[in-house]
């Protein structure tokens, strides 16, 4: 005789999936509905509220005449790539100096890292008045007799972009010690035994051996710097506003600033999508690679 | 590390050690020193700062700036302190931090023990949600907010951040899990124990270092975020971050510079309480964000 | 209908069928071992009777009560996983009983079959700790008392023994074996040790492939393997296999190779059965287990068919108790199991004993046994 799994059966069946469902339609609406809405708006005539009147790609063409976002995107790749470029090598660097059996690396290594702890706003605010020749470094150099000394950077439109990049290796590139220092730290030290036996020096030992086997950390810690960098937002509001005049306006504030104060929400909702698509680009292989590794 | 490891330390020599030492306390200076002048500034009166060094210590100590920051400075149109923002932000991560981390939990365990067809892709949309750039949601969250009358709400936050933390949370359970002996689910499903109670007595009571992980990650995120804050909030709901972005900000009147460094303090101090009580975890929550597996 | 029908059953993932109808019926109070190399589909199979896998396609009866589609804990079975699973945030107590707590059994009806397995088991000190303040040997009798406190139908055994460092895993063995004998329970053992397979079951299925490839006792398993592909699995050293020709003369059967020396072998085939008779002239694989081909003085005396003849030896390994002696006949290397004390020595021509009412024989190209 056939007997029909019974009800309890089949519930239990049915739960993962019935569990799981709330996060996946969360995720599907708020993420991926939002996402197809907001590249939708980039598409209309939306300025101070949504609107449905179809443009087509005239937002685009718009944006990307305006210098306010030539300033934004040039700003971006000047920051990212002085940004990830200081964090990696100050990251490293500190990860094999710390490898040196270092005594104290327990006291070192979270003096590193806590700057991650912080709120960007925080960290906008102190390195704020720490850069403010009016209160700051060249107020303190003076005060000590210093008289000729300059540091004016932040009120500097040349200059200003370098502050924020200052604030922002700040921040993060203990952590990116952190990563690297994992890295270190997991490499089997029976190789390292085997090139010392095979006479290799401290720096072929560093340049053959053990950073080509950093590579995972080096792909982390890319993916991971330029999804940061590219949502910079907090930081610059906090510490420059975006100035001076537009010194460092980055695509995120000015997404932030046309859509909700300028009321341009086409040409915002275009802006936010360009931004999007550029950490896709990044993201979505990194993802397929390290899910696909996983099964 | 082993015992092996031992005589494999890279020799250096004795110069060479010693740059590598003076590299590393440098660095130290570095990361330190703005944590150093926003706590001796925050106890200076406010003449010391503009006429003096910033890098002295006070010649009068005070704490007034703290109370001021606290419970007096003019934030918005009000002169209430950080007080009620203070709340705010509480009413907002303690509901927020729990939901996403019950969920990721509950997410983590129906993706590794009751896998299905297709649970990769669904993982990974959860996991890309982690990472978009907030900006291309932000214009029809605040619709929807709006819609379902939680604009400007304590709730409505609670959403927006249980919603965009969920990724994480969910990754950390899902390794965490991963590495979970299959045949203990097995052996509790012969036993009779069905899918919440596998759950709640198998799986959860050995999830201690995970939760204290997830839990940690969502709440630093949680109270440091600014953007949702900025853009959702109003006065009743507007967390520490906003609070203190609009105080230091403000235009008119004196820039009571140490009253700043006071309220940023305050501002980062529950994060970074965490972080000196429980940093092994936090790190451990940093990575697994990054170097999965 | 025996006790633990297994009918017609297949097991696929999509369009990949990794069980085909599989047909075994085990009795009442037997010991049914499943035994293959890693991926032939025993556990497969064992977890499909667990309920931890879906039937693709036939049917699993336990008592003649379909058991398609029922819950786990529904079947009245037991199982002892590779791994143990001790639930490692309860102790042995909490562990042995939380079967019993799922089933609504009350507090003190638990509390005694826990008292009652842990006596049997011996483990009764260790109830109060945690599974991992236990060693290796331990955490096997506690899983064991967590299966045996349910009383189930049937007991599955998922590798149990093979966490365990040689000498422990002989002892629980036994320790198994006596469990079996004095409370006469049905069990289904999956192991890839073919060992333990013989000492343990009251019948073997031998799978590859997923494929039954020989249902019987071990005795049938061992002496009459039905293809190729179980007399090599099941045996250590395996068995001998040696291209023959077969030559009929009359009544008589004699199986020709050659020597090392390059001699021919004549080797004359007790009771041939007609079926051999017909390979008259062609060459068939003969099959002969090391402790089959000895020592002239190490023949087994009760065998009227000892075949005597001179090779060279290449190797020997004593190995205590016997010296494995590997010779070289008809292409073939070939392991001799000889006394202890044996003459052979390398590079030496020596007198081999071929007792060949034990030979049996298989067709090259189906790799069948010919019976």
């Amino acid at each position: 005789m056939q007997s029909a799994p019974d009800f309890k059966t089949r519930l239990q069946v049915w739960l993962p999936k019935l569990v799981l469902s709330p996060s996946i339609a969360m995720v599907l609406v708020f993420v991926y509905g939002f996402i197809l809405f907001t590249v939708y708006l980039s598409f209309t005539d939306s300025r101070i509220l949504p609107s449905y009147g179809w443009v087509g790609w005239e937002n685009y063409s718009k944006l990307f005449r305006l210098s306010h976002w030539e300033i934004a995107i040039t700003n971006m790749a000047i920051f990212a790539l002085l940004y990830m470029v200081i964090c990696t090598v100050i990251g490293l660097a500190l990860a094999i100096f710390l490898d040196q059996k270092i005594r104290g690396e327990g006291a070192l290594r979270p003096i590193y890292l806590y700057p991650m702890a912080l709120s960007f706003i925080v960290t906008g605010t102190a390195w704020k008045w720490i850069l403010d020749p009016g209160i700051g470094i060249e107020n303190t150099m003076h005060s000590l007799g210093w008289e000729s000394f300059a540091f004016d950077w932040i009120k500097n439109r040349e200059y200003a972009l370098y502050t924020v990049v200052l604030a922002a290796v700040w921040q993060t590139s203990g952590f990116v010690m952190a990563m690297f220092l994992a890295g270190l730290r997991g490499i089997d030290n029976e190789i390292l035994k085997a090139a010392q036996m095979d006479g290799a020096s401290n720096w072929n030992l560093y340049r053959r051996i053990i950073i080509p086997q950093l590579r995972p950390a080096f792909l982390s810690a890319f993916v991971i710097l330029a999804h940061l960098a590219i949502k910079t937002y907090d930081l610059v509001i906090a510490l420059t506003g975006g100035g001076p005049g537009r010194a460092t306006e980055l695509p995120a504030t000015f997404m932030y600033s046309y859509t909700f104060t300028r009321n341009q929400m086409g040409i915002g909702a275009a802006s936010a999508t360009i931004m999007l698509m550029t950490i896709a680009a990044i993201m979505v292989p990194y993802l397929y690679a390290e899910l696909r590794e996983k099964r | 590390m082993s015992v092996a490891s031992q005589d494999t330390t890279i020799r250096t020599g004795r110069v060479t050690r010693a740059l590598i030492y003076l590299t590393l306390l440098l660095f130290a200076l570095f990361y330190l020193m703005p944590l150093f002048v926003m706590v001796v500034n925050s106890l200076k009166p406010l003449h010391e700062i503009t006429s003096g060094n910033m890098m002295a210590l006070p010649e009068v100590w005070t704490i007034e700036p703290w109370r001021k920051a606290w419970s007096e400075a003019q934030i918005g149109v009000q002169a209430t302190g950080l007080k009620p923002y203070f709340w705010n932000s509480i009413k907002m991560v303690v509901p927020a931090v729990f939901l996403s981390t019950m969920l990721g939990a509950l997410n983590g365990y129906v993706l590794t023990k009751w896998r299905f067809r297709g649970d990769t892709i669904l993982f990974g949309l959860m996991l890309f949600a982690c990472f978009i750039p907030f900006q291309i949601v932000l214009i029809p969250m605040a619709r929807v907010l709006g819609i379902f009358g939680l604009a400007g709400t304590t709730w409505g936050l609670v959403l927006v951040h249980l919603v965009y933390g969920i990724g994480f949370t969910t990754l950390y359970f899902r390794n965490y899990y991963a590495a979970f002996p299959t045949e203990l689910v097995r052996a509790a499903q012969i036993d009779g124990a069905g899918f919440f109670q596998i759950f709640w007595r198998i799986l959860l009571p050995s999830s201690g270092p995970i939760i204290v992980v997830s839990v940690i990650w969502q709440f630093t995120n949680i109270w440091n975020d600014f953007l949702f804050g900025a853009s959702f909030a109003d006065f009743s709901s507007q967390p520490m971050t906003v609070a203190l972005n609009n105080l230091v900000q403000s235009s008119h009147g004196v820039k009571e510079y140490n009253v700043h460094f006071a309220a940023a303090i305050l501002a980062a101090l529950p994060t970074l309480l965490v972080y000196i009580v429980a940093g092994r975890y936090f790190v451990r929550g940093l990575m697994a964000g990054s170097v999965k597996g | 209908m025996g006790f633990l029908d297994i009918d017609n059953t297949t097991k696929s993932y999509g369009p990949v069928e990794v069980l085909h109808e599989i047909d075994i019926t085990v009795e009442e109070g037997e010991f049914l071992v499943l035994v293959g190399p890693s991926g032939c589909g025993k556990s497969t199979l064992l977890n499909m009777i667990a309920g931890l896998e879906e039937i693709t396609s036939g049917e699993i009866r336990i008592k003649d009560q379909v058991m398609n589609g029922v819950h786990p804990s529904k079947r009245n079975i037991a199982m002892v996983f590779q791994s143990y699973a001790l639930y490692p945030n309860m102790t042995v107590g909490q562990n042995i009983t939380f079967g019993l707590e799922m089933h609504g059994v009350p507090k003190a009806e638990r509390d005694k079959a826990m008292n009652d397995v842990a006596q049997l088991l011996q483990i009764e000190q260790l109830l109060d700790r945690k599974p991992g303040q236990l060693s290796g040997g331990q955490r096997q009798r506690v899983a064991m008392g967590r299966a045996l406190v349910r009383n189930p139908d049937v007991f599955l055994f998922d590798e149990p023994l093979s966490n365990l460092d040689a000498k422990l895993r002989v002892d629980m063995r036994t320790e198994i074996k006596k469990l079996h004998h004095n409370l006469g329970t049905t069990i289904v053992y999956v192991t890839h040790d073919q060992i333990e397979a013989m000492t343990l079951s009251t019948r073997i299925a031998v799978m590859n492939g997923g494929y039954v490839q020989q249902l019987g006792t071990p005795k049938e398993i061992y002496d009459t393997p039905s293809n190729l592909f179980v007399a090599t699995f099941m045996g250590s050293p395996s068995m001998n296999l040696i291209p023959v020709k077969l030559r009929v003369d009359g009544e008589a059967v004699v199986a020709e190779t050659e020597s090392s020396e390059g001699d021919t072998l004549s080797l004359s085939v007790p009771n041939p059965s007609a079926r051999l008779k017909s390979y008259n002239g062609q060459t068939v694989t003969m099959g002969v287990r090391p402790e089959a081909l000895t020592d002239a003085e190490g023949a087994d005396h009760r065998s009227t068919h000892i075949e005597k003849v001179l090779n060279k030896v290449t190797v020997t390994e004593p190995a205590g108790s016997d010296t494995f002696v590997t010779t070289t006949i008809g292409g073939a290397e070939c392991v001799a199991r000889m006394r202890a004390d044996t003459e052979a020595t390398p590079e030496e021509v020596t007198e081999f004993a071929f007792n060949m009412e034990k030979a049996v024989f298989f067709d090259p190209k189906s790799e069948d046994r010919i019976v």
